[in-house]
């Protein structure tokens, strides 16, 4: 499919025009806080108070961050390869049987730092088969795997909730979730790293899975960008046809793409699991997967972009806490509103302010917008 | 005659719980023969559903209620194809923007409007659509074997249950002997012929997807002013999911779509008769068996061991106009 649309300068390209879908949003978010009868000049100040005001806000903020850089990957690895992921929950949820099965054996034996890379392995090898089967689906039978992954979820949520009420649970316990982890599986906070710029932190779960979420946008911009197989991929979610003409198989490169993916939801898991709760509770993802679609968006699907969005919907997640105790009329529901405002303006509408931002370079300099190619096509 | 009871329950219950499905799945039937993924089935049910209960509530009519799902449920229908139709954007990132406005908006607004941490109030009678009792049937009851199926099954439903089973036939004709039919699953296969044609592909669309709205708005009236009495937050519960999972196992076909629906509702209803009651042969059954099961059916279908399912082949793709 041709796209009709002008190439613009890159800045542009990847810094104003989401940042106009973006304030387009918050727009929009801010006359449903005036629909509720509250002022969103002062909501927005709350919200960024409770975010960054206190050294425990940060802390929040960057542990919310940490699950969505995590989402945000996953979502954005099958999207490069023209594949939407939006089975990231139900590769999270179930990546926590894979944890738990780690955590319960070995929590009394081993120590954090053997225990975490077992995790780790664990999370992303279930997370990953989790999504083979949608992926092996959609290479071989052709099923579409929006649809397949969304079966997927469900299928996830019901293994979960059985186990959980089940054989996960202790004897004598009412509550659906597994025992609390013993010491061998609690990973150590980095809340140190913000007291050393001397704010004050009373008790927050931020955890080293930020520092392996790091790592891994590192790894997921190194393979999407610096190897072959990233090379491979792009190339079949730009044109499939391309890739197929090229050599590449169609089978592989969906599988593997969609495995990566797979794997870095599950390691989501391990953030809220080992680093806060320190047990497997039913629904514990809840819909971190979602808001990685929302991140992915926003971040353009670059590492780079991915992380300062999911700082972005920390910020929401932290501050949105705060707003709920200062304006009762608005729950932390609303940011699920913004959450779909940002899909919506920065993802599928992402092309309508386009037109009119072209318009304006082409009056500024018609050579900065290709005009010779495009020119009385009403782009 | 100890076990012919029991039956009658769980078949009057699944109709019951099949026809939110139905209509859902007749809904994304008209988006999807025209060539527009719609996952935000769900939402568009949400807030039909809060919209039908709040608009029921505050004006005391369950008419002026249905109404007003209807017409929230279009708007969020055409939002969809601002995005998809007009700006071309993905029909599924679009679905899943939609489906997230819808269950953050209600639950928001349902808070600061009725203060009952989101719920609406209950509906009072007159509020909501009462059962219709049809004649004889409760003469007949006594009568062996007709008598129940008459009186439980055929009768005592709302008018909504009425529709959603006369919508299939409707359907069917709409698609497969009307002009308006037969251009919306052309459009559906191929735009550039239906363009060619000199038909505008973009109004077609539009006209489809306002099918869906609608639809969907009588499938969230269902819920909340039908099965409920008022608006519970989420109360559509992945039942567009499961209406887009019931869509693909009926091969974009009205009549199939409510054999599956049918089918789904009545693996809900059995679930619901049989928790904690073990089965002859296979033993107790447990309840996330039997709720994964239409999903589990679904992917098996996808997978091509049922039949196979082909979709509109223009399906997802933003239609560009020649230039």
């Amino acid at each position: 499919m041709s796209t009709p649309y002008a190439k613009l300068p890159a800045w542009a390209d990847y810094g104003l025009i989401p940042l106009i879908n973006l304030s387009v949003a918050f727009i929009v978010a801010g006359f449903v806080v005036m629909l509720v009868g509250e002022n969103p000049f002062r909501a927005a100040v709350i919200l960024v108070e409770g975010a960054f005001g206190k050294g425990t806000g940060i802390a929040f903020t960057l542990f919310y961050a940490t699950t969505f850089i995590f989402t945000g990957l996953s979502v954005a690895v099958a999207a490069h390869c023209g594949l939407f992921n939006i089975g990231t929950e139900g590769q999270a949820y179930i990546a926590g049987l894979g944890i738990a099965i780690v955590c319960l054996s070995f929590d009394s034996t081993l120590p954090w730092w053997l225990t975490f890379p077992l995790a780790i392995v664990a999370s992303a090898l279930v997370g990953a088969l989790w999504a083979l089967i949608p992926a092996y689906l959609q290479a071989r039978r052709g099923s579409h795997i929006v649809i397949t992954t969304i079966m997927f979820n469900f299928i996830a949520a019901s293994i979960m909730v059985y186990l959980l009420v089940g054989p996960l649970k202790p004897a004598g316990s009412q509550a659906p979730q597994t025992r609390n982890f013993l010491a061998g599986a609690e990973l150590p906070k980095l809340n140190w790293i913000i007291e050393l710029f001397g704010a004050k932190i009373r008790s927050a779960p931020l955890n080293v899975c930020f520092l392996l979420a790091l790592v891994m946008a590192f790894l997921v911009w190194l393979l999407i960008w610096r190897t072959r197989l990233g090379y491979e991929m792009r190339t079949y979610g730009h044109s499939p046809k391309a890739a197929r003409y090229a050599g590449i198989s169609e089978t592989r490169i969906i599988i593997t793409a969609m495995m990566i993916s797979g794997a870095l939801a599950g390691m989501m898991a391990l953030n809220p699991v080992m680093g806060d709760q320190h047990n497997v509770a039913i629904d514990f993802v809840s819909g971190a997967g979602f808001v990685g679609i929302a991140v992915a968006l926003m971040g353009r699907l670059h590492p780079v972009g991915i992380v300062l969005a999911a700082i972005l919907f920390g910020m929401l997640y932290q501050g949105g806490a705060e707003l709920a105790f200062e304006m009762p009329a608005i729950s932390r529901d609303m940011i699920v509103i913004i959450q779909g405002l940002v899909i919506l303006f920065a993802g599928a509408l992402e092309h309508m302010f386009r037109p009119y931002i072209q318009a304006l370079f082409a009056s500024f300099s018609p050579k900065s917008v290709g005009m010779q190619a495009v020119t009385g096509k009403g782009a | 005659m100890d076990i012919f009871n029991p039956i009658i329950q769980v078949l009057d219950s699944t109709i019951r719980l099949s026809v939110p499905l139905l209509l859902a799945c007749l809904a994304g039937l008209y988006s999807e023969r025209a060539g527009i993924f719609d996952i935000g089935l769900e939402g568009k049910m949400l807030v039909g559903a809060f919209a039908g209960a709040a608009a029921a509530s505050v004006f005391h009519s369950a008419l002026i209620g249905l109404g007003m799902a209807i017409l929230i449920s279009v708007a969020f229908a055409l939002v969809h194809g601002f995005a998809s139709i007009t700006h071309r954007g993905n029909q599924i990132v679009s679905g899943v923007a939609i489906n997230f406005v819808a269950a953050g908006s209600t639950i928001i607004l349902g808070q600061a409007w009725f203060q009952q941490g989101g719920r609406t109030p209950a509906l009072q009678p007159g509020e909501r659509f009462e059962a219709i009792i049809w004649p004889g049937a409760d003469a007949a009851r006594d009568v062996p074997v007709i008598g129940p199926i008459y009186a439980e099954l055929i009768s005592g439903h709302s008018i909504l249950v009425y529709f959603a089973f006369a919508m299939v036939p409707f359907t069917w004709w709409v698609l497969f002997r009307t002009r308006f039919g037969l251009r919306l699953r052309a459009v559906g296969e191929n735009p550039a012929a239906v363009d060619t044609a000199g038909i505008s592909v973009a109004w077609l669309r539009y006209r489809a997807l306002i099918c869906t709205g609608i639809l969907t708005g009588v499938a969230g009236a269902y819920l909340s002013m039908v099965q409920n009495g008022g608006f519970v937050k989420d109360m559509t519960a992945g039942k567009g999911y499961i209406a887009l999972a019931a869509l693909i196992f009926a091969k974009w076909k009205p009549v199939n779509a409510m054999f599956a629906c049918l089918l789904f509702g009545f693996l809900d209803a059995a679930s619901i008769r049989l928790q904690g009651t073990p089965l002859p042969i296979v033993g107790k059954v447990s309840v996330q068996f039997m709720q994964a099961l239409p999903y589990v059916l679904t992917v098996i279908l996808l997978a091509g061991f049922i039949g196979k399912a082909i979709p509109p082949r223009a399906g997802g793709v933003p239609y560009v106009k020649e230039r």
